[in-house]
């Protein structure tokens, strides 16, 4: 199992922060999500040996956070607020235009997998509701066109 | 997916208005994110001021300044740090929550982005406080830039030889670390938050014992909200009675309220404690747009009780909005216009709560679950009489009844929602279409982790 010479270097950094190894591991879950886009069986087990951790202890803390994910996603995962703030000021229509122009629902993936769809808990762009993140990137006070370009955006992006 | 350098359309747009008293925000757009920049707007002057006191005197200053914690819970910041044992064998922590979910709220958000420094001060005031000589800052998995911006705050002040061996030359030792979570709304709760620190499912711990006594590892620790303890360095260098001063008594210093929601100027804005909701919904934020009517305002984040139209002439400081029978929670001000249907409102509500719930404890887990599948065939119209009364007691009997706040939290937005608009409820019975949706009722995704 390799990863990058930045997530090894991050990895080094972080564990002595803390008393007990395991204390890294959510933060670090995360990191190697990034690289390799999911939490494989083999990075789970890579993981789990340099945190010493069972692979079940690991999949346990997986399953709880919903940021976490044991399956492939396409490369830009479009999550859309549809939380109370974000329910009031239009958070739905942008979900439900989303899915149509993507084709797909709730936790689907496009075919060419670039874009994978989710309806999200509150993001924190309350006050600049509707809001989606389209991987880390926040977009905010959303409109059925504004998230046509955004949308454009990262298929060029993906082109190019 | 790595490496984002931070671009201009991720920062969060400012607001301002004359009624504002900028305190927590008053660096806000002035670059103070450099650390050079954050010490020519008196940046670490607290924490030096700070390191010349007497743990106890840091303490009462905290104490008096009436400075109770914008998580939502509102306690006493300076009576929680007194709880912290003087002794203590094993080392002593402080945790600052930057795990922001509670719907409604983004005010941390916009403390991490502008103002880091602040909050490490603030970590470093409390540890200094209850003798600890480590803290930790949480940030939400969803705030990866923030992340960024405050891991690299911390490396300047290492390398400024303000955090680590003998700070300022005091002859004392201090650690700020960052840490970083993965998506849970139950971590938000200060137990649970331990538990994801140390590598867990976040699932709450029974209390006794409580934090201050048991907390990260075995050892006391002292947990606050970034904005509480981006309160803590102005309280230092203003003194505890100019901040108690900018309140009503028992509620000092200022709020980041963060107004959302069907509001003309939705925003985030500092106002003195006890500011008039009326007036904050009316001119601060510019009243309800579309010729719109004001249905309803969630005061406090998704867990509090609504009021309705006629309620909001109230003051926005805990003991104000309790008084009138809900919370002023985390400062999450949500405007709910008379084209919006609660009933739905309701259910997208317990949506949340039922997803987030971790699952420990029965009322919880099954009593979010039930409301869920109730609200979602109600709002469809396969609703009966016999529902409304069941939601608010199913909801009464959560209340109380768990080992973390998450039940209670879901149940009395519900039983606000059941007792104030009743009628809504009625009006969806019988097989008929929700009054609110010409075409019928959306079908609802189940938003669920995987």
């Amino acid at each position: 199992m390799k990863f990058s010479e930045e997530f090894e270097k991050r990895f080094a950094e972080m564990v002595p922060h803390y008393p007990t190894k395991r204390s890294a591991l959510v933060p670090t879950l995360l990191y190697a999500q990034d690289e390799i886009g999911f939490l494989s069986d083999e990075v789970i087990a890579e993981l789990a040996g340099r945190l010493d951790l069972t692979e079940l202890e690991v999949r346990n803390v997986i399953t709880y956070y919903s940021m976490l994910t044991t399956k492939p996603r396409g490369k830009f995962n479009v999550q859309v607020c549809t939380n109370i703030s974000c329910l009031v000021r239009g958070g739905e229509e942008i979900f439900d235009h989303c899915a149509k122009k993507l084709g797909v629902g709730h936790n689907g993936t496009t075919p060419d997998g670039l874009f994978t769809l989710e309806e999200v808990e509150c993001i924190g762009a309350c006050s600049w509701a509707p809001a989606a993140q389209v991987n880390y990137d926040f977009h905010e006070n959303l409109t059925t066109e504004k998230i046509d370009e955004v949308l454009d955006q990262y298929r060029k992006k993906a082109t190019q | 997916m790595q490496n984002y350098p931070i671009s201009k359309s991720r920062m969060a747009s400012l607001v301002s208005h004359p009624d504002e008293v900028k305190v927590v925000s008053r660096r806000f757009g002035q670059g103070a994110t450099d650390i050079d920049r954050y010490l020519e707007l008196d940046g670490y002057r607290a924490v030096q001021k700070a390191l010349g006191m007497e743990a106890d005197a840091i303490i009462n200053e905290v104490k008096n300044s009436g400075l109770r914690g914008r998580g939502g819970a509102g306690f006493s910041t300076g009576m929680k740090w007194s709880f912290v044992p003087k002794q203590s064998a094993k080392p002593k922590y402080v945790l600052c929550n930057g795990d922001e979910s509670e719907p409604g709220t983004c005010k941390d958000r916009l403390i991490f982005e502008h103002d880091p420094h602040s909050v490490i001060e603030g970590v470093m005031i409390g540890g200094l406080a209850v003798g600890a000589r480590s803290g930790y800052i949480y940030i939400r998995g969803e705030y990866r830039y923030l992340s960024i911006i405050m891991q690299k705050a911390i490396r300047d002040a290492y390398t400024k030889g303000f955090l680590g061996k003998n700070i300022f030359g005091s002859g004392r030792d201090f650690d700020v670390y960052w840490h970083g979570g993965a998506g849970a709304y139950e971590v938000g709760e200060e137990s649970a938050l331990m538990e994801s620190l140390e590598g867990k499912r976040g699932i709450p711990r029974i209390r006794p014992p409580f934090p201050a006594v048991v907390g990260l590892w075995g050892g006391p620790t002292v947990i606050n909200n970034a904005e509480t303890l981006a309160s803590v360095p102005p309280i230092i260098l203003g003194g505890a009675e100019w901040f108690a001063k900018l309140g009503p008594p028992k509620n000092g210093g200022t709020r980041l309220f963060c107004l959302s929601g069907n509001v003309a100027k939705p925003g985030v804005y500092e106002l003195p404690m006890g500011y008039n909701l009326k007036k904050m919904i009316y001119e601060v934020g510019g009243g309800i747009p579309n010729g719109r009517q004001l249905k309803a305002v969630v005061p406090g984040g998704a867990s509090c009780p609504c009021l309705t139209a006629d309620e909001v002439d109230v003051n926005m400081d805990f003991d104000s909005v309790a008084k009138a029978g809900s919370m002023l929670g985390s400062g999450g001000v949500v405007v709910i216009d008379d084209a919006q249907c609660i009933v739905k409102f309701a259910l997208r509500t317990m949506k949340f709560y039922q997803h987030e719930s971790c699952g420990w404890c029965i009322p919880c887990r099954e009593g979010t679950d039930w409301l869920k599948k109730t609200l979602v065939r109600f709002h469809a119209g396969g609703g009966v009489k016999k529902d409304i009364d069941n939601m608010q007691y199913l909801s009464e009997n959560m209340l109380g009844r768990t080992f973390c706040p998450l039940g209670d939290a879901a149940a009395m937005p519900t039983i606000a929602f059941v007792k104030k608009f009743r009628k809504e409820f009625e009006d969806h019975l019988e097989g008929r279409p929700c009054p609110f949706e010409l075409e019928g009722a959306r079908e609802q995704m189940p938003v669920m982790a995987h």
